[in-house]
């Protein structure tokens, strides 16, 4: 094995069940329900999943999601947006621990 | 994660994906007379399978549509659709027009926008022609992609126009549908949810109103094909079509219903067909001797592009 990520292992996806095959029909089942229209359109939820992809940092994901967003009809200012909205949590995330970091340094500080 | 993606190999042609499924490709009962005006346009639109644009000579000479209104006149077509190439920019379209609109209860002219002026717009209303526009995407930088720089802008202002003359207003009689194909190689977004998503923001971006929203993909053929190739898309692109391949979308195909004529007389039952010279399958070669309208159950020639028509919801 040369490389850990090969595109061509996407397809194969639902090869995942070969050995437990009730469990990966459950998580495909309640998959295909999660990302049918809803309350949210498919578009939005592809947006969301887009960003998540990022977040996980699945490259598999972030090809399936590239594509879909595109299927679902999301422009690329769109997508970039949606990942602005991730990485302003994800550094957010960071930052407001410093809220943490503050309170023992003080606590520890004269 | 992944769509069902189904691999061939060899890949499975058209005509065997038919057999496959237990479905023929037959004409029903011809109702539309397509008619190709010519490869001239304004724009040269990297999807286009004409390969139309402002280098392109050929158009339709007077003594053809005569052909196309002699044969529109004996036959009972419910439709008239007028395509390209840029159909504004065939000096005789007024007369084309004239020839056909009392001999069909619709005619359609395909317009691309960018070519349109006041006179033509106010023409087709007197008309009553249906308009159906391209409109690919609900931003710049899609339709730029697509259809070259400053299209987004002036289609905007088309539409603009469109609508002050009374198209795509409710209670103005006059239709304007618009139609969206991919930017790339990828399939289009659902109809009914991409209709609702420009319906709202064309009107709160722009005032602008529309009656139907159609969304195609892109047929493998001409520019679009060369696209294909010399990206590295083909291969891909070609699976998913066939992936997708939907045999409740046989029945509802325009090759059914419909007969496309080009801009030198010639017959086709398509327009891809015609893009690739594939000619009429009910034998007769050009509309001078067109004497009856092609019999249903006359069997339609097929090729893998076809996969493109049969996507999904499908190509109508």
């Amino acid at each position: 094995m040369e490389n850990y990520y090969d595109p061509k292992d996407l397809p194969r996806f639902a090869e995942i069940g070969n050995d437990a095959p009730e469990l990966a029909q459950k998580f495909f089942d309640y998959y295909g329900s999660v990302f049918a229209e809803g309350e949210l359109s498919e578009r939005e939820k592809a947006l969301i999943a887009l960003a998540v992809a990022h977040t996980v940092q699945c490259p598999y994901c972030i090809d399936a999601y590239t594509r879909g967003c595109l299927e679902k009809g999301a422009s690329l200012g769109e997508m970039t947006e949606a990942l602005h909205v991730v990485t302003a949590i994800r550094g957010g995330a960071s930052l407001v621990h410093g809220i943490q970091m503050r309170k023992i340094a003080e606590k520890l500080s004269l | 994660m992944p769509d069902k993606i189904v691999k061939q190999d060899p890949p499975e042609t058209f005509a065997q994906t038919l057999v496959r499924h237990g479905v023929e490709l037959t004409r029903d009962r011809t109702v539309t007379l397509q008619v190709n005006t010519g490869r001239l346009c304004s724009l040269s639109c990297r999807h286009c399978h004409l390969e139309a644009g402002p280098g392109r000579g050929e158009t339709m000479t007077r003594e053809t549509m005569d052909s196309v209104i002699d044969a529109a006149r004996r036959l009972p077509f419910a439709s008239i659709d007028i395509t390209g190439g840029a159909p504004e920019l065939v000096p005789d379209l007024e007369y084309l027009l004239r020839g056909v609109a009392p001999l069909a209860p619709r005619v359609v002219v395909r317009t691309n926008l960018v070519s349109l002026d006041e006179r033509l717009a106010r023409l087709y209303r007197e008309l009553r022609v249906v308009l159906v526009a391209s409109f690919p995407a609900l931003n710049a930088g899609q339709t730029s992609a697509q259809r070259g720089e400053g299209v987004w802008e002036k289609s905007i202002e088309a539409l603009k126009l469109l609508n002050s003359v009374g198209y795509g207003v409710p209670g103005e009689g006059v239709e304007l549908d618009l139609v969206s194909n991919p930017s790339g190689a990828f399939l289009p977004a659902a109809q009914a949810g991409s209709e609702k998503r420009f319906r709202a923001e064309l009107s709160r971006r722009y005032g602008v109103s529309f009656d139907n929203l159609f969304c195609f993909a892109n047929v493998p053929l001409g520019r679009f094909l060369a696209w294909l190739e010399k990206s590295g898309n083909l291969e891909g692109y070609r699976e998913k079509l066939a992936a997708g391949f939907n045999p409740c979308a046989v029945a509802g195909l325009m090759c059914r219903s419909q007969l496309s004529v080009d801009w030198d007389g010639a017959l086709y039952d398509c327009d891809f067909h015609l893009a690739a010279g594939i000619p009429f399958g009910g034998g007769v070669a050009n509309i001078r001797e067109l004497q009856e309208l092609p019999a249903p159950g006359t069997p339609i020639p097929t090729a893998q592009y076809c996969f493109a028509c049969t996507v999904g919801s499908g190509f109508t």
